[in-house]
């Protein structure tokens, strides 16, 4: 592998953050501040873009800004899984900006220049933990990605945004000081350095006790990964204006966490570590409870968006059984999940917000006979809860597929079980919902309604948009496959 | 000339304070730039200091020539240089914001303000200065009378805050002076340097001991340390807002660095860490001080006094650092008396900002203040961050070196204590920010519906340029002193850690 | 046991004026008497600097024909240790300063609160 300086990395994180300030700077024109938020998500892409060729060659690009401590440097280091994640975000975010310009506006939203600088800042971090070369980069912009994303949570103003905000901080805030920091510097003051590594860096520099304690001290602290007990957070967090709950409460925010997560348990711990302290085995069968439990509690809602954040919750452990099956499909499967669930669950989001807009319904209840006044929104919703389900020719069918298979090389058995439940409990969570759309009887509120209709094209484009994506996920998924691959045997040592 | 930079940072501030007066009598608009000069020529000489010694090495300024021990000597290496910069440097920001705040809150006082201000700056610098344990007396209750003095003319309960002070500062004083004299029995010595020479072989007297025990209660009543920190909530939340940002932040952390002197370089650390096993004591005290801060730190109504609890568990962190006895600990500690005098200069400036606009510090004056102060609170959520400890901001850094200390020295009740503030740092910044940013409603009570509705743009009413640009100045350097952290480490700290450990 | 009290009399005495003066401080509910048991606090240290100077015979430490001649030798012996009076000599300025300051303050209390007694400023605190 080799490793070539540029300020690539730096420029992609920095563009979001000029941004924002041109935001604030242009707050006053409404256009010229759209403009701009759309420009630099394309510039971002473009950049991103522009280093993924590097990666397939299976080479790495660095940038090293500041030592911050002797031999701790605040330092990017893209390599192929920094790249996978950067790709899927500053793509999405080029849809959402389209997105969210028509919801604001159409639902008439205030303070819209503070929502959209602390989004390209939210941005901004995400891409700055993806291209992370070390733990204290990653926990920086680990809380960056927390204290921005407050304000667009909180964005409402009222009491329920008010209670939602504490939750929000203090699940998130409190386990990343109490579990995640300690974490890093226990890491610290064993391994003696906090830079990843494919082959981990804690093998054999303490304790089977102390590295047990590391890994439930990490398991617990990043929080943004959604894994009960700690997963209250989501569903509450889901008072945010719909962009933001689709783009970061289904991709950058909780996808940044289970990134994290991964990325400590290969790059940090190392898979052999793991696999012979028998760590792997207690973590799959703990996120199990989380993929069970939340597709359970999703079950029973009858808020749209909270019925998607439980999915959220569940479908985000299948991303961490990755870091547990010992198999290369396993892996492979864990890590492709980012993409496939993250095309999926943005797609469903964006139809609860365009529902929202064309509808004013909130309510799985109330949405009995909208598919027949908004097919589109509705047929992209059918898409989207099927890739997420895993039915093939969806691309939420590859993950899958990769995991079953990786669950049986690795001999964990009981988890084919639990993906097979998973997906019987997803269908009967999301069927009704389009089924009652299309066929059921009208409900109250769209009886009484005459103008409910398709939502502006801003919206309705970039949701069609994502669910053919979903689409042709399953038939060319390769760009991400292989992304993930050379990741995948990195750290599987070649 | 640039011999004589370390004793005219102090002499500058002295000469100028005694003018004041005079100068106020002729006319008292004359005062705020005569003292804007002072220690602007002040903060010169004191980074030329650092400078030199950083480039030369220890300078030993001998007064009127006589030699040491007899004559009275200021040894200034890269600990005190890096202090004196620091002290210089806040004075300065402080004074510049104080121009408009104490025109409002103690009319027809400046001169005397301004006079006092310069005095307790000259006794902060001696204090650090000094290398003769009788002459840092001497600029501790310089200090601390001008102090007294400030603090008095502040609001409300004041006056009898300040008496409270006195009282409580004289005792801590006097007990400094008993350690003082026991020690000169005992050695007959008074100069620091010359001290650590002769006490190892003293070590098993009792009369050291003693001297020992009554320093250490002196400095913890100056620096307010649990259970002896009574008088300062009082004291600092009436004390006029420019007093507060000047005094909290450096009466504090300079009898910190009395505190660092006296156990490491008068006594030797294997007399600490050895003979008396005071540093357990120590680092259990700071436990409770860092405790008992944040729990009385929740239950506060009053923005200034919420700072001071904070201040008193921040005193913990430093306390626990010097305990610790690692070289971890010990740079936690000393980088925190940077962080830290930065962080409380920038809270107190923020709460000078919001009595200046608001008339008052009660928590509720904070409403709404994002849309209407935004540089404020922008310059309160850096700061706030800071104190929770999230990177980049300098407050991450030192509590990163307070922990891997902790670990090192396996002292787990203050790297848990330590964590524990964090969190409750982060309850208490946010419950602020919550107010401030819901500002409206909760004076309602009627929850507002806000989809579809335009928010009425309540105007920018910010504090005064002379208030916000030092606001400003502090919130930037919490960042930079954080991204920069290892660049000061490994360029000063490293050096200012006794070698001896 | 008795000799040792006899021997270090001065070392009594200074605890003892010093425990009264902390005594009157803690407490004392009116703030002039406070002040009173501060200065009596401080005047106890005065004390044990000035007495540990103090030697047997010993006399002031003046040279007499200093200038002149050196016909007499320099006996350090016989002369008591000026050191600590001289320490003291600031010591005492700072006591007074104090002094003045903690009444200053106190008078600025009176203005205020028209009373000196602590329990009855604390309950017009209350």
């Amino acid at each position: 592998m080799e490793i070539t300086e540029s300020i690539q990395p730096l420029l992609v994180v920095s563009t979001p953050l000029l941004c924002a300030l041109l935001i604030v700077l242009f707050g006053r024109w409404p256009n010229f501040r759209e403009f701009w938020t759309i420009a630099a998500s394309l510039v971002t892409f473009f950049l991103v873009a522009s280093m993924v060729k590097v990666m397939y060659g299976g080479n790495a690009v660095a940038c090293r800004l500041i030592e911050v401590y002797p031999g701790v440097d605040i330092a990017f280091k893209v390599d192929a899984f920094g790249i996978f994640f950067a790709l899927l975000s500053s793509f999405l975010w080029i849809i959402v900006s389209f997105y969210s310009i028509g919801y604001m506006r159409s639902l008439n939203e205030h303070s819209q220049t503070r929502f959209f600088a602390f989004f390209a800042v939210a941005i901004s971090s995400a891409l700055g933990v993806a291209f992370s070369s070390n733990l204290l980069t990653l926990y920086l912009f680990y809380e960056l990605l927390t204290v921005c994303t407050y304000p667009l949570v909180t964005h409402h103003q009222d009491t329920e945004a008010k209670a939602s905000g504490r939750m929000y901080l203090s699940i998130l805030l409190g386990t990343s000081v109490a579990f995640f920091l300690p974490a890093i510097l226990f890491t610290y003051f064993s391994a003696g350095t906090l830079d990843f590594s494919p082959q981990g860096i804690l093998k054999g520099t303490a304790s089977n006790g102390m590295i047990t304690i590391i890994f439930l001290l990490y398991l617990f602290g990043i929080g943004k990964s959604a894994i009960m007990p700690f997963s209250g957070w989501l569903p509450r967090a889901m008072v945010a204006p719909t962009p933001v709950s689709a783009l970061l409460h289904a991709v950058a925010v909780v996808k940044a966490g289970v990134f994290c997560q991964l990325r400590i348990y290969f790059n940090t711990f190392g898979v052999d570590l793991l696999h012979t302290l028998s760590l792997d085995v207690f973590l799959i069968y703990f996120v199990s409870i989380t993929i069970i439990v939340g597709s359970l509690f999703a079950l029973k809602q009858d808020d749209i968006k909270a019925m998607l954040a439980y999915s959220t919750i569940s479908q985000l452990s299948y991303i961490i059984l990755a870091g547990g099956i010992h198999s290369y499909q396993g892996m492979l499967g864990g890590v492709l999940h980012i993409v496939m669930h993250g095309f999926g669950k943005i797609t469903l989001f964006l139809c609860a917000g365009s529902i929202l807009c064309g509808s004013h319904i909130k309510k799985i209840s109330q949405l009995g006979g909208i598919g027949r006044k908004m097919p589109i929104t509705m047929l992209a919703f059918l898409f989207g809860a099927l890739s997420v389900a895993g039915i093939p020719p969806f691309g939420g069918f590859i993950s899958k597929w990769f995991l079953a298979l990786g669950s049986i090389k690795g001999d964990q058995w009981p988890i084919l079980v639990v993906l097979f439940t998973s997906t019987l409990l997803n269908l009967s969570y999301f069927m009704p919902v389009v089924y009652i759309s299309f066929f059921g009887e009208e409900s109250e509120m769209v009886k009484g309604d005459q103008n409910i209709h398709e939502s502006s094209l801003y919206m309705v484009v970039p949701l069609m948009f994502t669910a053919l994506i979903s689409l042709v996920m399953f038939f060319y998924p390769y760009p991400f496959i292989h992304l993930a691959e050379i990741f995948v045997k990195s750290v599987m040592g070649g | 000339m640039l011999d004589q930079a370390p004793i005219l940072t102090i002499i500058f501030p002295l000469i100028f304070a005694v003018i004041t007066p005079l100068l106020g009598w002729v006319k008292k608009e004359f005062c705020y730039p005569w003292v804007i000069a002072a220690l602007c020529l002040s903060s010169v000489c004191s980074i030329i200091t650092l400078e030199r010694v950083l480039c030369h090495g220890v300078i030993h300024y001998h007064f009127g020539n006589w030699s040491p021990p007899w004559g009275i000597e200021y040894v200034i290496d890269h600990l005190n240089s890096f202090v004196l910069v620091l002290v210089t440097s806040v004075s300065l920001l402080v004074a510049i914001s104080s121009k408009r705040s104490i025109e409002k809150e103690i009319p027809q006082k400046e001169v005397y303000f301004y006079t006092l201000f310069l005095l307790q700056v000259t006794g902060f610098l001696g204090i650090v200065a000094t290398g003769d344990i009788f002459n840092l007396y001497v600029f501790l209750e310089i200090a601390s009378l001008a102090g007294y003095a400030l603090i008095a003319v502040g609001e409300k309960h004041a006056s009898f805050a300040s008496f409270r002070y006195v009282v409580m500062g004289t005792i801590g004083a006097c007990f400094y002076l008993l350690g003082v004299g026991y020690l000169y029995m005992a050695t007959g010595s008074l100069n620091m340097a010359d001290l650590s020479k002769i006490l190892p072989e003293l070590y098993h007297s009792k009369v050291i001991l003693v001297a020992f025990i009554f320093f250490m209660v002196g400095l913890a009543i100056k620096m307010a340390i649990f259970p002896l920190h009574t008088w300062l909530p009082d004291a600092y939340t009436y004390a006029p807002s420019a007093t507060s940002a000047l005094v909290a932040p450096l009466m504090t952390k300079v009898s910190v660095y009395v505190m660092i002197r006296i156990i490491y370089t008068v006594f030797q650390p294997n007399f600490t860490m050895e003979m008396v096993p005071i540093n357990s004591i120590i680092s259990w005290v700071a436990v409770a001080a860092i405790l008992y801060g944040i729990i009385m730190a929740l239950g506060q109504k009053d923005l200034k006094r919420m700072f001071c609890y904070i201040l008193i568990a921040e005193m913990g962190y430093m306390l626990g650092g010097i305990g610790l006895a690692n070289k971890m600990g010990i740079t936690g500690a000393i980088l925190h008396i940077l962080n830290d005098a930065l962080m409380i200069t920038c809270l107190f400036l923020v709460a000078g900002a919001v009595v200046y606009k608001r008339g008052g510090h009660h928590i509720s004056q904070m409403k709404n203040n994002f849309k209407t102060m935004p540089f404020s609170m922008a310059a309160f959520a850096v700061v706030g961050l800071s104190l929770i400890g999230v990177p980049p901001t300098c407050g991450f850094f030192s509590k990163w070196y307070l922990i891997l200390g902790a670990i090192e020295a396996h002292h787990w009740a203050f790297l848990t204590a330590l964590i524990l503030s964090s969190a409750v740092n982060a309850i208490l910044f946010f419950k602020i920010v919550e107010i401030a940013y819901y500002g409206e409603e909760s004076s309602s009570g009627v929850p507002h519906v806000h989809v579809g509705t335009h928010h009425s743009h309540s105007t920018i009413d910010e504090a005064p340029a002379s208030i916000l640009i030092p606001l400003g100045i502090t919130a930037l350097a919490i960042l930079l002193v954080g991204i920069f952290s290892a660049k000061i480490v490994s360029g000063v700290i490293q050096y200012a850690v006794p070698p001896n450990l | 046991m008795f000799e040792i009290i006899v021997s270090k009399y001065n070392y009594w005495m200074y605890i003892i004026l010093m425990m009264i003066g902390f005594y009157a401080m803690i407490s004392k509910k009116n703030l002039i008497k406070k002040i009173i048991g501060m200065n009596i606090f401080q005047t106890a240290i005065i004390l044990l600097f000035v007495s540990i100077a103090a030697k047997k015979g010993g006399t002031l430490p003046i040279l007499e024909h200093a200038h002149d001649s050196m016909e007499h030798a320099i006996e350090v012996a016989s002369y008591i240790n000026p050191l600590p009076h001289v320490l003291m000599l600031t010591a005492i300025v700072v006591m007074v300063a104090t002094l003045g300051v903690a009444l200053a303050v106190v008078i600025f209390i009176y203005r205020k609160y028209g009373t000196l007694e602590e329990d009855e400023i604390l309950d017009k605190i209350r």
